[in-house]
């Protein structure tokens, strides 16, 4: 695996990946005709979904309709069976590793919010915070000036300033998961892709994650995958609904909840 | 100043480093200068003893490091100590000359009775004292650095990992064994006389080997916490916490997996190294799978991630097995086996995490 991401490397020498992305057609993510087949069920089936630079898209469907599993593919845990996933016009998802993808500016949320429960909320985003990360460099990195701000920012935008020298594993559900949005925000991703932010939030902490989100509108593209549909109004401009692995309707939160195949395959129910 | 800033809030570890520097500068006195028949001298047996619990102990704080901060359980740390015990073995053997017993001026006495005529070529350099040194540091730490990197390479973790590196020592154990090899075979390598031209059996030297595996320790000790208080050592935690989550803000987990184990493996050379000298002998027994558990236990004992804690841990627990198989030898490993049931029910965080108020990580 690693061989690949070096041979490809040679075509942009001296530069970061992050710096080698073109995004001069406006559309950052390309999933194109993607498969991916477990023991035969298709998790995915010829799957096409298209991101642009600085948008916030809600995914929605049913469970089983791949929406953990776009997530994968795009960073890089699972492998398609066929299909291209692209990030801007030139960066080949599908030749990279999970930390390469990572560098390249796509940052991901999980279902289960994933902190690292033994550090400090400082320490959390000090780790994921945008940089060299090589061995080495990673032994001898101190904090600048500016990276402290950074930080401190960030603890602004995600309401836990006051809590920055706590355990993250002591943290609640809700604030862990801006936590995470904050470990998220502090690698400069170009594209956030979020995995159900609000699962078992209280409403005043769904509220918070709203407007979080929203916030993030424009610097970053955002995609949120979401059960609660009272979330997904509140913030989605479009919205995709994916069933049984492929796109079912895709449009505004309005003209989705009438398209007659959604109601019937899952708005209906 | 970096040790300085590797030491700040570590109280255990800044009474362990204060307590071994009086004790190194005590004990060679009290050896030495005062006079046998005094109340205060403290035999030379005892001073070799301490300096073999000495090497322990840097062998236990290598083994903290991996397992405690990294999340690797290695059931195989023996084998980098007695690649460590070899090198520094293979020297000792050829400053023998022809003292050995069939006087032959090159080949040690072994290769003699086995009638090799020629020194087999791995032997070369071995001669010179900055050749071994180096390679009780390079061997384990090239070896644990290509296991380390084909085992983490393929996402090997948890009890696999900790199984393929109990089968690791468990093969250099066999391969050792063998004559073929020539390592000496079951006796091993022995009948040292020199290091460096000292008498290994003066009191000189003896003192010498304690005061240089205390140093080697302190050393050893403050390399670890440097590397765990750095920003190195919060991912290392990380990946033992979150590993995927690590992966997903972009670090290479692989990568740093190995360079921890592959340094852990040095230490652990290191510690070999001068564990040789002070008990004068080192044969296949020491890759032997069961010294590798035991040295687990140690570190369970005085408490995992803590570094002072594997010490503690060390120290303790040898000099339990010291006197305790002086007292009913056949009932050790029923005591030890009871001593780890015992400390992972009611002591889960061994000794270091029962003494008071301690950051944890």
């Amino acid at each position: 695996m690693g061989g690949q991401v070096e041979r490809w490397q040679y075509l942009n020498p001296g530069k970061t990946l992050a710096e080698t992305l073109d995004i001069s057609h406006t559309t950052l993510l390309y999933v194109e005709g993607v498969t991916v087949s477990f023991d035969g069920f298709r998790a995915l089936n010829d799957l096409s979904f298209y991101v642009d630079v600085g948008e916030l898209r809600c995914v929605i469907g049913p469970n089983g309709a791949g929406k953990t599993t776009m997530m994968d593919v795009i960073t890089g845990k699972t492998r398609p069976d066929a299909g291209y996933v692209f990030f801007g016009q030139s960066i080949n998802l599908l030749e990279l590793d999970e930390p390469r993808i990572a560098q390249a500016g796509i940052g991901r949320k999980f279902q289960k919010p994933t902190v690292f429960e033994q550090h400090q909320v400082y320490e959390n985003l000090e780790l994921a915070m945008a940089g060299d990360k090589r061995v080495w460099p990673t032994l001898t990195a101190r904090l600048s000036g500016a990276q402290r701000d950074r930080i401190d920012e960030v603890l602004g935008i995600i309401g836990l300033r006051d809590h920055a020298w706590r355990p993250a594993g002591a943290l609640s559900h809700g604030q862990k998961q801006w936590l995470e949005i904050g470990m998220l925000l502090m690698q400069d991703p170009l594209l956030l892709l979020v995995d159900e932010p609000v699962a078992g939030m209280t409403h005043q902490e769904m509220d918070r994650t709203a407007e979080l989100l929203l916030s993030l509108e424009g610097k970053h593209s955002v995609v949120v995958v979401e059960h609660d549909m009272d979330f997904v109004r509140s913030i989605a401009k479009r919205v995709t609904v994916l069933h049984q692995g492929s796109v079912l309707a895709e449009g505004s939160m309005d003209e989705v909840q009438h398209d007659p195949r959604v109601v019937e395959v899952y708005l209906g129910e | 100043m970096g040790i300085v800033k590797a030491l700040k809030g570590d109280t255990g570890g800044q009474v362990m480093l204060a307590v071994l520097l009086v004790v190194t500068l005590v004990v060679p006195v009290l050896n030495l200068a005062v006079p046998e028949t005094s109340f205060w001298h403290v035999s030379t047996y005892t001073v070799t003893l301490l300096g073999k619990y000495l090497t322990y102990a840097l062998l236990a704080v290598a083994v903290d490091l991996v397992w405690g901060y990294l999340g690797i359980l290695s059931l195989g740390h023996g084998a980098f100590f007695a690649l460590g015990g070899y090198a520094m073995g293979m020297y000792l053997m050829r400053q023998i000359g022809d003292r050995g017993v069939y006087g032959d001026p090159i080949l040690p006495d072994f290769m003699v009775f086995l009638n090799w005529k020629e020194l087999p070529w791995f032997w070369n350099g071995f001669d010179m004292f900055w050749f071994a040194a180096l390679m009780a540091i390079l061997v384990p730490g090239v070896l644990a650095y290509v296991f380390g990197y084909l085992a983490f390479r393929s996402r090997v973790t948890g009890v696999y990992l900790s199984i393929i590196t109990q089968a690791l020592t468990y093969a250099l154990m066999l391969a050792f064994f063998r004559n073929e090899m020539g390592f000496g075979g079951n006796n091993g390598l022995t009948d040292f006389k020199e290091l460096l031209g000292f008498d290994l059996q003066s009191d000189g030297t003896r003192a010498g080997l304690f005061m240089a595996s205390a140093a080697a320790l302190a050393l050893g000790y403050l390399a670890c916490r440097m590397i765990v208080t750095s920003r190195l050592g919060r991912v290392a935690v990380a990946i033992r916490d979150a590993e995927s989550r690590t992966r997903f803000i972009g670090y290479r987990v692989e990568r740093v997996k190995v360079a921890i184990f592959a340094f852990s493996a040095m230490l652990a050379g290191v510690a070999g190294a001068l564990y040789v000298p002070q008990v004068g002998i080192i044969n296949p027994g020491e890759f032997s799978p069961l010294n590798s558990i035991e040295l687990v236990i140690w570190v369970a004992v005085g408490g995992r991630a803590t570094l002072y804690g594997a010490v503690v841990g060390a120290l303790m627990v040898n000099y339990g097995k010291s006197t305790f198989t002086a007292m009913f030898p056949e009932a050790w490993l029923f005591a030890l086996g009871a001593l780890f049931v015992l400390v992972t029910l009611l002591l889960p965080r061994g000794i270091a995490g029962w003494l008071p108020a301690r950051r944890a990580g």
